[in-house]
């Protein structure tokens, strides 16, 4: 008994000390550009009198690469589900054991018990999403719920199609697109994935991120593009429309991680706990527009997400949403190979 | 020439020899730390990356400390993913002929333009000109990312060119500009324009005008006279801006990146996809080399250039 007091009371000590040193001071987010809300920030700012510095990334290889090499400074890092295996491999990120936080009771238990991290040891939910079609339908008014939009597009769109350079999620769709299933080592599809993907190559405009920009001002007309992004799109051009691809979509969730070479620890851990109370999780999800992993945020949401056709996904399409696991070393060797190919 | 003025044939004065080797040992000792600094800041970085060229990439990144020619096999040849058949990197070969055509015409087009904006400037009274010149290095105060922002919102298919021709009623439907090679080259056209003009200016403030006046007086026509006198004694000039324009280019990756859309990659994109998409460092390294070999060889051309212009003037 006596023990355990005084275990409890340094423990509590060590907290209180802790606490007060990281109270005042600073929090380096590493994550996706235009993608964390400003006002969520600012009240995590106000509440913890933390200095918060948001650096953006645009894929999940690029913050890989630049959290291995070291000397970042960065305490957060958001990585799809994926890429979180990888990171957990290599030894980049610190257990804060997110399952044992104050907020942790709100999350919702279907992500809880992930695969990419199984009860939730590293990482918090920050947001989830689907990989899909958008296309401005005043170019085109044929069916957006197809891959063959990028994969093999139609002469409207022949030049004017965007792909986002994200590999796990483009190799991910083009694999479905021709019957196979995600994460697959089958070389007779892959072969055929890779074909079609260079085939279609010269049919397309660019390869590049930015979209709410880019198909908001009508730069690009289609691109293959994540639903809360589209989403943003459509309420400023009412002509874009979010497609499921019938032949399978991406799954996907990025969660909030801290960094094992973080400076700030304390407020990292703070801000983890910070984003499972519904109040803050519904700030994530109304400036990015999409769904977030938290119960009870859909009250503090904006009310045209509850019936948004890019974030509630059509009962017809739901079969056809895969999420994508962490693959084996082999496929993903060759499916770098077949996106470098691309890229060129 | 300032080389030592012989002092071996005054071996009688050997207190001024050692005066002498005592001056030269001082400038040696003053200049060393900045020798040292050159020899690890520049050589440093360049010996890392040519050691990576020959290693084996690492899983996630990195190299792994294990001999392998295979970075460099990579930048010509191309190794099917599915049955290892060989055959050239043709991609690689694309991106380099863009590269250096993008970067020929960019430094074609920016000498058409930069010339007479040159020529201009230097006619002009002496006192008008530092205002000319500084008008001239405005775009500096910007950076350069923004500047290739601001392009963008130019050409963009509802941007500033096209809304305003298709008002005009020159064009129908607007033209696609952004994302092709043609973006990539306005953009940089625009970039490096002043690099050109200025070296230029430099040299045609020097060219005595009195000669221009003397073959005009000889019957010389306004083009005899552009190409036989003032092409010739500008040369240097000329030579410098090219150089100066022409190496940047080659290595250029924000305007490629950010209007190329990345589809129309140069080199220097090419570089960065294996550092971190690709995962390939040692294939991006020997590119790195690679594209070192295209910079020497154009400054070579550029060292024996002068010399001949140094030996005729």
């Amino acid at each position: 008994m006596n023990r355990r007091l005084t275990g409890a009371l340094s423990a509590l000590a060590l907290l209180a000390l802790t606490g007060t040193a990281a109270a005042e001071g600073e929090l380096n987010i590493y994550n996706w550009g235009n993608y964390t809300n400003p006002e969520l920030i600012k009240k995590f700012e106000e509440t913890y009198k933390v200095k918060v510095t948001i650096t953006d990334y645009d894929s999940n290889s690029t913050a890989l690469t630049k959290v291995k090499a070291g000397g970042h400074g960065f305490d957060i890092v958001v990585p799809s589900a994926n890429y979180v295996p990888i990171f957990v491999q290599e030894g980049l990120l610190l257990e804060t054991r997110p399952d044992k936080m104050e907020n942790f009771k709100n999350v919702d238990p279907q992500w809880v018990d992930v695969p990419w991290d199984p009860g939730r040891h590293y990482t918090v939910p920050w947001q989830w999403g689907t990989t899909g079609i958008a296309l401005n339908t005043s170019i085109y008014s044929g069916d957006p719920n197809t891959s063959a939009i990028f994969m093999d597009p139609p002469p409207e769109l022949v030049g004017k199609v965007n792909v986002v350079p994200e590999m796990n999620d483009v190799i991910g769709l083009a694999i479905m697109y021709v019957g196979g299933e995600p994460c697959t080592e089958d070389k007779n599809v892959l072969r055929q994935v890779r074909d079609k993907l260079m085939a279609a190559k010269p049919k397309w405009q660019s390869m590049d991120y930015g979209m709410t920009e880019k198909m908001s001002n009508g730069d690009v007309m289609a691109s293959v593009n994540w639903n809360g992004s589209t989403f943003r799109v459509r309420l400023k051009n009412p002509k874009v429309v979010y497609g499921y691809p019938k032949e399978g979509y991406v799954v996907w969730m990025d969660s909030v991680a801290v960094l094992k070479d973080a400076k700030n620890v304390e407020n990292a851990k703070l801000f983890q706990n910070f984003i499972m109370d519904p109040e803050n999780a519904a700030l994530i999800s109304a400036f990015a527009r999409y769904a977030n992993g938290v119960k009870g945020s859909e009250q503090y949401m904006p009310e045209d997400m509850k019936t948004a056709p890019e974030i509630v996904v059509p009962e017809k399409y739901k079969a056809a949403g895969k999420f994508l696991p962490t693959c084996s070393k082999a496929a993903r060797d060759l499916y770098t190979a077949i996106w470098t190919e691309l890229r060129k | 020439m300032a080389g030592p003025a012989a002092p071996a044939l005054a071996p009688a004065r050997t207190g001024e020899t050692a005066a002498r080797a005592a001056r030269i040992r001082r400038n040696w000792l003053l200049a060393t730390p900045a020798l040292v600094l050159l020899l690890l800041a520049a050589s440093g970085p360049l010996l890392v990356v040519v050691v990576y060229s020959v290693l084996e990439p690492g899983e996630y990144s990195g190299v792994v400390w294990e001999l392998s020619g295979e970075g460099w096999f990579r930048v010509l040849f191309h190794r099917d993913i599915f049955d290892d058949t060989l055959s050239l990197a043709d991609a690689h070969l694309t991106i380099f002929w863009r590269s250096a055509s993008i970067s020929l015409l960019t430094t074609a087009i920016t000498l058409v333009l930069g010339f007479p904006t040159a020529y201009f400037i230097a006619t002009r009274p002496p006192t008008q000109r530092m205002l000319w010149l500084f008008l001239v290095t405005i775009p500096f105060w910007t950076n350069l990312l923004i500047r290739t922002f601001a392009i963008m919102e130019v050409i963009r298919n509802e941007g500033i060119l096209n809304s305003w021709a298709m008002k005009l009623g020159l064009i129908q439907a607007p033209i696609q500009i952004l994302y092709t090679d043609t973006a990539v080259l306005i953009g940089m056209v625009y970039v490096y324009l002043p690099l050109m003009v200025l070296p230029l200016y430099a040299a045609m403030e020097r060219l005595d005008f009195r000669l221009v006046e003397a073959a005009y007086d000889l019957y010389a026509s306004r083009w005899r006279v552009l190409t036989r006198v003032i092409v010739p004694l500008v040369r240097p000039g000329i030579v410098a801006g090219s150089i100066l324009v022409f190496i940047p280019s080659l290595g250029a990756y924000v305007t490629p990146r950010v209007l190329g859309g990345g589809k129309n990659m140069m080199i220097s994109n090419l570089i960065e996809l294996q550092f971190g998409e690709g995962r390939n460092w040692p294939l991006g390294a020997a590119l790195s080399m690679t594209l070192l070999a295209f910079v020497m060889v154009a400054l070579l051309v550029y060292v024996r250039n002068m010399s001949k212009v140094e030996r005729r003037g």
